[in-house]
């Protein structure tokens, strides 16, 4: 009985593990993508020119796709706390499911409401008011990323709850400590630049493709130089941003940092930064490091000497696994100092008037494309691994979230999950990748090829073609 | 006594009744849509919907969201006891929701894709019928937590709820196209509107007498005196409803048989109403013993006093920007 509980706990952490890094996939690309249409139309509104209004349209149609597998995986999540997590979600309801009541009201209705008129109603309402719709749906994201995360935050750095009689988590009396719980600034910060950072790579890449089979197509030379400022402006961004991210997680939540940097002991006089190695969990000690004396301590307490406690302070209950967090957020970070290297690449190249020249840079970037989204995903398995082994920080445990679910049940919805997902989503990809192989056009039309929803319902290449000549 | 219990419970009510009324035309349309003609009338079906229907699954979203919301304990209860139906639901609505961009994306896999739109559509409805069907034959409860196996939502009785709403979203895609679109389409949409609305009202009254079996509470809240001379009314009014509806019909109106389609299922939720009131889950928990604490109520009916009228307002908007009849090319 005890061994089948326990599978049925694993086989729910595996269903949320894929099904929410599959449904991130999606957001960590429309929040960006939005934003960047939000860009392209106001700067077409302004100019005028009509380069603008055609990678507009172009995106537009990328930015469907990924808009509508956002929102089927994102309905998912929205049950799964109910059905797999059920005494998770009695016991948090009270304090994160107004939080995630608000994302509803303020966000996926005001990302849906306005969708409908971005993709279809330029001829209809008219250009400011279409660019309004976009703006709603570009702010929609945003919002929306604002009240999950704010929620994710909390059960990191749960603060400002009492613990009821019942066993629940009741609010205390202010929201706004619950909402603006301690690690919450940084992973908004963190997380809206990783997805503006995930676009650019991706756009950049789309960009760096047709640059290299031409290089005078101004749809290509466009989004590749805008990409590459993103590039070049938010890498670096984000790094800092990361480190504030990690201090903060340093000081409330040590043990993930622990597992991260891989130090099973304590360093009492600087801790050494190991840059490569392998965790060993048995011996307690990472095998063949490669490591920088005390750059640990200089990065997290910028001080050499400083005193940094390892996992030997932490009783092993309570302790992470070392292994994925280790290497996922080696990942995570290797792709950063990457993108950062693009970044600067760009800004030679533009210093020399070689942006779309080079074509180095050009494979580069396209090497690069995906770099955004592992990166993503890297980075959430470090923060919700290691979190482990609680859903909420310190308070509750992973074992006594679970619901009281038979394991054949959920290997069932697993293993249904893994069959449409690929299928689904992988088809899904499958159509970006072919919508993204496309030049941009100098009329970019909605129409032609494979139309959006049908031929003409998208009035917009209509009214844009006046405009892009 | 109107308390924030029972404002909570009314907003959650509402937030059904939007999500019948918006997205159960458009899982309608799914489920007739092999009956359809290939090429411009099946795209014509689509794009009458095409603009809204991520707006109109947002209410399901706010269903279950305000559910956790604002009672944390039914939402824990019930989503595991109707663990299948709910994950088929779920896939349902996946196939369905991409293949409104996929099949215009792969016109070598259209054909397929327009299965996939039917099939998703059938099952997220069917899944749909079913949890209410199992919710109201009772589900096992210990303490804090669903109780039963992983099978005990599946009975005749949640089958019949399942083809019963089945057969109501088909009507209501069906009067739906009537009122969207012309010609052929248009009098295939009133011939299924006709098969389809005597086939509800049969539905109906089946799942009424099945209803009365399940729990004496039902039973009692129904048929004892002097309740029944209130209760009668919602019977006798399905069967107006249902002429007047069919007046509509014969007089070839376009909008109006679409909104006394929805007047059915108004009525059929009322009737619901009654007989489950004042619990959360049927002839188990009451609502005030799942409510989430005051502050969060508090928290929440602020955010929902402010955001639920504008919403509608631009919900509104929407489809106003949409009106109309569409061609096979769009609105126009």
């Amino acid at each position: 009985m005890m061994i089948e509980q326990e599978w049925a706990i694993i086989l729910a952490r595996a269903q949320f593990a894929f099904t929410v890094s599959f449904h991130f996939l999606f957001p960590a690309f429309s929040i960006g993508l939005a934003s960047f249409l939000a860009v392209l139309e106001g700067l077409w509104l302004k100019t005028g020119k009509g380069v603008y209004a055609n990678l507009y349209r172009y995106w537009l149609k990328i930015f469907a796709v990924v808009f509508a597998m956002g929102v089927v995986s994102g309905i998912v999540m929205s049950y799964q706390f109910g059905t797999n997590w059920s005494v998770f979600s009695d016991k948090a309801g009270p304090v994160i499911g107004p939080l995630m009541a608000y994302e509803v009201l303020t966000a996926f209705f005001l990302e849906a409401g306005f969708l409908g008129v971005m993709l279809f109603g330029i001829n209809k309402v008219g250009r400011k008011l279409h660019f309004v719709a976009t703006l709603a749906v570009a702010i929609g994201t945003f919002i929306s990323a604002f009240w999950i995360l704010s929620v994710n935050s909390w059960m990191q750095t749960p603060v400002g709850y009492e613990i009821a009689a019942n066993g629940q988590f009741m609010p205390g009396d202010s929201w706004w400590t619950i909402i603006f719980n301690p690690s919450f600034p940084y992973r908004l910060v963190h997380t809206l630049l990783a997805a503006y950072l995930t676009t650019a790579f991706a756009v950049g890449a789309v960009g760096a493709w047709h640059l290299l089979k031409d290089k005078s197509n101004p749809g290509a030379r466009k989004m590749f130089s805008m990409a590459m400022w993103m590039a070049a402006i938010v890498a670096p961004l984000q790094v800092v941003a990361g480190d504030f991210h990690g201090i903060n997680t340093l000081e409330h939540q040590p043990a993930k940092v622990m597992a991260m940097e891989g130090h099973y002991e304590s360093h009492p006089n600087g801790a050494p930064l190991i840059l490569f190695g392998i965790p060993n969990s048995k011996e307690r000690a990472v095998d063949y490091a490669i490591e920088i004396p005390k750059a640990s301590s200089l990065i997290l307490k910028h001080d050499l000497n400083a005193p940094l406690a390892g996992l030997d302070t932490i009783p092993d209950a309570d302790e992470p696994p070392v292994g994925i967090v280790f290497w996922a957020f080696r990942i995570m970070v290797g792709l950063g100092m990457a993108m950062v290297t693009i970044g600067m690449w760009s800004l030679l190249a533009r210093a020399r008037k070689q942006l779309y020249e080079w074509s180095w840079l050009h494979k580069a970037a396209l090497l690069m494309g995906p770099s955004g989204f592992i990166a993503v995903l890297a980075g959430w398995v470090v923060t919700e691994v290691g979190r482990q082994p609680f859903t909420i920080y310190g308070v509750l445990r992973t074992v006594d979230s679970a619901s009281p679910l038979d394991a054949p049940a959920v290997a069932f919805s697993l293993l249904a999950f893994v069959v449409v997902y690929f299928a689904v989503f992988g088809m899904g990809i499958w159509y970006l990748l072919r919508l993204m192989k496309k030049a941009p056009e100098a009329h970019e039309s909605a129409l032609d090829g494979a139309p959006i929803r049908s031929a003409g319902i998208t009035p917009a290449p209509a009214v844009l073609e006046g405009a892009s000549a | 006594m109107i308390d924030l219990t029972v404002i909570w419970a009314s907003i959650i009510g509402f937030a059904i009744i939007a999500y019948v009324v918006m997205d159960g035309f458009d899982l309608g349309i799914g489920i007739l849509f092999p009956f359809f003609k290939v090429g411009k009338d099946r795209d014509t079906a689509m794009n009458s919907i095409a603009p809204v229907w991520d707006g109109n699954e947002t209410w399901l979203v706010m269903g279950v969201g305000g559910l956790l919301a604002a009672f944390p304990l039914a939402y824990a209860i019930i989503l595991p006891a109707l663990y299948a139906p709910m994950i088929a639901m779920l896939l349902g609505l996946v196939f369905r929701g991409v293949a409104f961009e996929f099949r215009w994306r792969d016109p070598a896999h259209r054909e397929l894709w327009d299965r996939a739109f039917t099939l998703g559509s059938f099952i997220a409805t069917f899944a749909q019928g079913i949890a209410l069907g199992a919710l109201l034959q009772g589900i096992t409860v210990e303490g804090r937590s669903y109780a039963g196996g992983w099978w005990e939502w599946l009975s005749p009785f949640s089958i019949l709820t399942g083809f019963g709403l089945v057969v109501g979203y088909a009507l209501l895609g069906a009067c739906w196209l009537n009122w969207k679109t012309e010609g052929a389409l248009q009098r295939q949409a009133v011939t299924y509107a006709g098969r389809l609305g005597i086939s509800l009202l049969l539905m109906i009254g089946l799942i009424s007498l099945a209803t009365l079996t399940l729990e004496a509470q039902y039973y009692l809240r129904w048929l004892s005196y002097p309740g029944v001379l209130a209760t009668a009314i919602v019977p006798i009014a399905t069967i107006a409803v249902t002429f007047l509806f069919y007046r509509s019909l014969r007089q070839t109106k376009d909008a109006q048989p679409f909104f006394w389609a929805l007047a059915l299922f108004g009525l059929c939720l009322i009737g619901l109403g009654i007989s489950i009131w004042p619990n959360v889950i049927p002839a188990r928990v009451t609502i005030w013993e799942a409510a989430a604490p005051h502050r969060s109520q508090v928290f929440m009916l602020i955010g929902a006093s402010i955001m639920v009228p504008i919403i509608v307002a631009y919900t509104a908007w929407s489809y106003w920007v949409f009106r109309g009849k569409v061609g096979h090319d769009g609105y126009h």
